[in-house]
């Protein structure tokens, strides 16, 4: 009985939006695209301070630079000893890590010596973004210019697709001879030394103790990139969300007007309704429903929309507001995470109050005596 | 038994407003069940006001009604809803066919907050249209049609909830008077069904029928 009731009433709204064809797609578009613009903009934040936690994760708890009038410059390994002496600090070990420009793809490469074996001599591992750039495959040679002008070529054993591109998109992984040679950099140096900490809670003593014995150095814990970073994606993302936030308004506006004025036409049809024995709870439903189609059709379609753009187009409308600090990837892809709780709240905030804006101005011209369809 | 009784039926509108205007003065009434009683009376006399009276379309400001012997006065109006919708159909003047959907829709209509399933309704719907002579349009948007099939159209929807009256208010104002005969023959077969049936016109050809049992007169708000 209720179920039927409810199948022959969806029928019948069913069939009246399509007789008000064009009101209704114009509805849902501008519905759509406005569920596009949000779900699109939460996708890519959420996305984006994943891959940032995911570089984090990996990140070193300490990293110690030494400094030279305010910049950073080469570390004696001669430090290493220091550090490995005072107690709580373990696993103190140096990096070789740094830029080289390709003039050939036009761009700049991070390059890195992984832990010891990882790479051989005479080869190298790259990342997903080089191979396109550089459209190299593996057992390719790729040409480098050593600091003294030399060029020598090193050949791609290794193409990897990590876990995050924004991390490893650029990365070129080198052995440790070959770095040295690129950069003219002598033995027993580093570019900077990192370290681990068996206690947290003694990250900032050890931090300190550092600082006193090594003064031409500067210390950088991982909580402080993390902070940064989260600094960077919220505000850039709240900056979107102010803007965002203004074109809901327009929506709700916008859909208030377009929900709430019923044309003539409808006052007339809820008049007929009412008069062949309608009850206003069964036009009201029935409003319900139209309200409810029109808004999760726009809904789902919406996120949808929002989904393909962020993780199978690399968000191509953002890429000037959010994305300024990647210059190398041509296509850059989120790995694609979703936040069911904004999700919901996006449908709580856009739904819920669509569907009310139907139905109370219904409410309205449903109370109306059913008589008065007798004297039109 | 009576189908439906008024008892000193008044009907004001705008109570108490510099336009009040009084548009039944104490009538009383019977109608008698399976016979085609018509109002007829000039315009203005409070033919429609008292047919949505007995239609439990509106509310008298005072008097008392009765269906089938039972007080249906105060029922609050979600009851008057369910009995509006299981006891009368209702033809309009201006039919209020409702366009862009076809005339099986139409039809079905009134029936569906009754909660039916759609197949056994849509089953008896062209069964209906059938006895019309309409289930050739039973797909057709209800703009195409003609007077004579908007009229039947409107007949279909009224007898969906299979009442027991059918009410029409100037069934005949836009037809033609061979239509307005064809519309008369169609009550008198549901007369044969038993229907009790109550038509307020000015139109003679609905005076004059042969189907009509009874006459009531009306002037100024009053029986005569
Ligand atoms: N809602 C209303 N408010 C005020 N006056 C009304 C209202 N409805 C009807 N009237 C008045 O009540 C009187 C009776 O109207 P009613 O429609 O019942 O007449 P009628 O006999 O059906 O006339 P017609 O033959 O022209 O249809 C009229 O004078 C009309 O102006
Ligand atoms: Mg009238």
């Amino acid at each position: 009985m209720w179920i039927e009731k409810q199948g022959n009433i969806i029928d019948f709204t069913l069939s009246s939006l399509l007789r008000r064809k064009r009101k209704n797609l114009a509805l849902i578009s501008v519905y759509m695209l406005v569920i596009f613009f949000f779900a699109s903009v939460m996708f890519f934040t959420h996305a984006i301070k994943k891959e940032a936690s995911i570089i984090l994760k990996e990140a070193p708890e300490m990293v110690v630079q030494k400094m030279a009038g305010g910049r950073h410059e080469l570390i004696p390994l001669g430090y290493i000893e220091q550090i490995k002496e005072i107690r709580g600090a373990h696993s103190v070990k140096g990096r070789l890590w740094g830029y080289y420009y390709d003039p050939v793809a036009g761009a700049n490469f991070t390059l890195m010596v992984p832990g010891e074996g990882e790479v051989e001599q005479g080869g190298i591992a790259v990342g997903k973004g080089v191979s396109r750039v550089r459209f190299l495959d593996e057992e390719d040679e790729m040409e480098f210019m050593a600091s003294d002008g030399e060029v020598f070529g090193l050949k791609v054993k290794q193409i990897f697709s990590p876990e995050s591109e924004l991390v490893s998109s650029d990365l070129i992984l080198i052995s440790e001879e070959d770095f040295r040679k690129l950069f003219g950099m002598v033995k027993g140096v580093a570019t900077d030394i990192v370290l681990s900490v068996r206690n947290p809670k003694e990250l900032s003593t050890i931090a300190l103790k550092i600082a006193e014995r090594l003064p031409d150095t500067r210390i950088i814990l991982r909580e402080e990139m993390l902070r940064t970073y989260e600094m960077v994606f919220n505000w850039r993302g709240g900056m979107m969300l102010v803007v965002l936030s203004g074109t809901l308004l327009a929506f709700i506006i916008f859909s208030w007007d377009r929900a709430s004025g019923l044309s003539a036409e409808e006052r007339r049809e809820i008049g007929i309704l009412k008069a062949i024995g309608w009850e206003t709870s069964d036009v009201i439903l029935m409003k319900f429903w139209e309200g409810t189609v029109i808004s999760v059709s726009s809904f789902f379609v919406g996120v949808f929309l929002a989904y393909l753009h962020v993780f199978f187009l690399s968000s191509p409308l953002f890429e000037p507001a959010l994305k300024g600090w990647a210059i190398l990837y041509p296509k850059f892809k989120l790995i694609p995470f979703i936040d069911f709780y904004q999700i919901a709240t996006l449908f709580f905030f856009t739904v819920v109050p669509y569907t009310g804006a139907t139905i109370i101005p219904s409410w309205r011209a449903a109370t109306i005596d059913p008589d008065s369809v007798m004297r039109t | 038994m009576n189908m439906i009784q008024l008892l000193n039926i008044r009907k004001v509108f705008n109570m108490g407003r510099p336009n009040e205007f009084t548009a039944i003065h104490g009538v009383s009434l019977s109608i008698h069940p399976h016979q085609v009683t018509a109002l007829k009376g000039p315009s203005g006399s409070g033919k429609t006001t008292l047919l949505s009276i007995l239609g439990c379309m509106a509310r008298p400001t005072s008097g008392r009604i009765m269906l089938f012997d039972r007080e249906i006065t105060s029922l609050p109006e979600r009851f008057l809803t369910e009995i509006r919708r299981k006891t009368f159909g209702f033809v309009f003047q201006q039919f209020h066919l409702i366009k862009g959907i076809t005339v099986l829709e139409n039809v079905m209509l009134p029936a569906y907050p009754g909660g039916e399933g759609y197949g056994a309704l849509r089953k008896r719907a062209m069964e209906i249209l059938d006895l019309l002579s309409l289930s050739k349009k039973a797909s057709s948007r209800v703009e195409w049609l003609s007077g004579g099939e908007a009229q039947r159209t409107a007949i279909a929807r009224a007898l969906i909830n299979r009442p027991s009256v059918m009410i029409a208010d100037e069934p005949t104002g836009h037809l033609d008077s061979r239509l307005s005969q064809e519309f008369m023959q169609i009550m008198g077969r549901l007369k044969q069904d038993r229907k009790t049936i109550l038509i307020a016109s000015h139109d003679p050809i609905v005076h004059e029928s042969e189907t009509v049992d009874r006459v009531i007169e009306m002037r100024d708000g009053r029986i005569i």
